[in-house]
């Protein structure tokens, strides 16, 4: 690829793109102009097609490529913590990619994330985020915030806005100021908040979350209200399915609470009765 | 899409197939490689010997599957050089994710599947999408057959979701022989039904003696 025919953009953010999490062993530390091909070691930054329409060569290449999505997840603090759940199903289209993706990321052992939107880039970003979050704790002998975290991973994201990454993620931890909840997003958009859900899912997770939500709920009650927010966000949305898994972020880190397949979770909540006629048929047959 | 005159893509078409066992894995694709309507060649490997234990099968498009490779290999080389050993194929499974991804704004247009057996002498399997989503599964399939062949496995080999709490035992029942048999039929079904499968199948098997490589015949219409 010849730099020299980079799209030009009327704004530099292109010059702050975060290249950190790229270096690995250098082997020429006196530094290397990355040509692709010539050393693969050295300092790597994102080739770009080398076109005039960055952008409908993006549409086009993603279209055609249709990378795994994913979607419903959501996340609320309570009394005891916070309460992360989501589903486990990715799509690539309309295809139905994988029924067992871990859509809750462990970042570190007191602070978890979750994966919305392309799944590649949660789970390259929030790799690079656990490896931030690393080394914060290396240079500063104490671990990081959830706040900083949060916002070490919006900036990222800022810097690569309108590149088209799709980004959705929900940052939940337990630092020295009790628990914490940032939504995080590809626009470079960083909210902080005690409810969230996200993807496509959502909807109908807020439905089921909001009518039941109390913060004086106990971890068991907390763990029901959002693996039942899961199961009516599977049921009507076709984008999720899978494994409803439930985590909690206390004082003493995440724990995993539960994984339930949502097909089993339906006829538990919903159990099958059969009408008169039908158990009448049913014990006939049988005898 | 292929009207613009910066689009550098095109779909050499082909399925492959992987399968992870107790102490096995079996990676298999098809031997065709096609542009549009015709056969450029009915003899071409998309299967690929990163290591050891370690083997990398790659449908889609097969400029960037060489490259990758290419890729692939030479990392692994100087690995080798750095650490005296191989690369476990759960290290490789990240390295692939992390060179896909580093490509995030001009993709490998590749759907790879990585097969192998990890450091305890289980079999392993990798899938990938185009832009480096990974996820460690006992099968899976990709290209243009994969459609036809998923439900097929789907059928005969789906186990418990490793998310379940509490866990439930994951591993694939099937023999290695039952395993390189189901390779063998799911490969000649499709080729019935998709044009850009067929003429050979690859099939490759690990185990802890090592690699071995076997060829079956396919239909070539």
């Amino acid at each position: 690829m010849v730099s020299s025919l980079l799209p030009r953009r009327p704004n530099s953010r292109m010059m702050e793109l975060h290249l950190t999490g790229f270096e690995s062993c250098p082997l020429f530390p006196g530094g290397v102009v990355a040509d692709h091909g010539e050393n693969p070691l050295a300092a790597a930054s994102f080739q770009l097609p080398a076109c005039s329409d960055f952008d409908g060569f993006q549409k086009d290449a993603i279209q055609m490529m249709k990378p795994a999505k994913g979607t419903t997840t959501l996340a609320f603090v309570f009394k005891e913590g916070v309460i992360v759940a989501s589903d486990s199903r990715a799509t690539m289209g309309g295809y139905i990619s994988s029924q067992s993706v871990k859509k809750i990321v462990e970042i570190n052992p007191h602070m978890l994330g979750t994966i919305a939107g392309g799944a590649a880039d949660c789970q390259f970003w929030h790799r690079n985020l656990g490896i931030k979050c690393r080394l914060h704790e290396l240079a500063n002998k104490r671990r990081i915030s959830v706040t900083g975290a949060s916002k070490l991973l919006a900036n990222i994201l800022y810097s690569y806005k309108g590149m088209g990454l799709s980004v959705g993620t929900m940052i939940a931890g337990w630092d020295e100021k009790g628990p914490g909840l940032y939504y995080v997003d590809n626009e470079g958009g960083r909210l902080k908040g005690t409810r969230f859900s996200v993807g496509s899912g959502s909807p109908y997770a807020y439905g089921v979350l909001d009518s039941g939500y109390q913060f004086d709920m106990s971890v068991e009650e907390a763990a029901e209200l959002a693996r039942r927010a899961i199961y009516h966000a599977t049921f009507h949305d076709g984008a999720s399915g899978g494994v409803a898994s439930v985590y909690h972020v206390g004082p003493q880190g995440w724990k995993k609470l539960s994984g339930d397949d949502v097909g089993e979770l339906h006829y538990k909540y919903y159990p099958v009765i059969p009408t008169p006629t039908e158990q009448e048929m049913a014990d006939t047959s049988a005898a | 899409m292929a009207l613009r005159r910066d689009w550098v893509y095109e779909n050499n078409g082909g399925t492959c197939v992987a399968i992870a066992g107790s102490d096995y894995c079996v990676i298999a694709a098809d031997t065709r490689l096609s542009v549009g309507y015709s056969i450029y060649t009915r003899e071409f490997s998309k299967i690929c010997n990163l290591a050891d234990k370690c083997v990398l099968a790659t449908s889609g498009f097969q400029g960037d599957m060489k490259a990758l490779q290419k890729n692939l290999a030479a990392r692994h080389l100087i690995y080798q050089h750095q650490h005296n050993k191989q690369m476990s194929c759960p290290a490789m499974a990240q390295l692939l994710s992390n060179t896909l991804y580093y490509k995030r704004f001009f993709p490998y247009y590749t759907f790879n599947i990585l097969g192998g057996l990890d450091s305890d002498g289980k079999g392993c399997v990798f899938t990938y999408d185009a832009v480096g989503s990974y996820e460690r599964v006992g099968y899976s399939a990709q290209g243009t057959g994969a459609g036809l062949i998923i439900p097929v496995l789907d059928n005969q080999l789906k186990s418990p979701s490793p998310l379940l709490l509490p866990a439930k035992d994951a591993v694939t029942p099937l023999s290695e022989a039952e395993a390189v048999d189901l390779v063998k039929d799911v490969f000649a079904s499709a080729t019935e039904r998709d044009i850009y499968t067929g003429d050979k199948v690859e099939i490759v098997v690990i185990n802890a003696s090592g690699i071995r490589q076997e060829l079956m015949e396919l239909r070539k219409d």
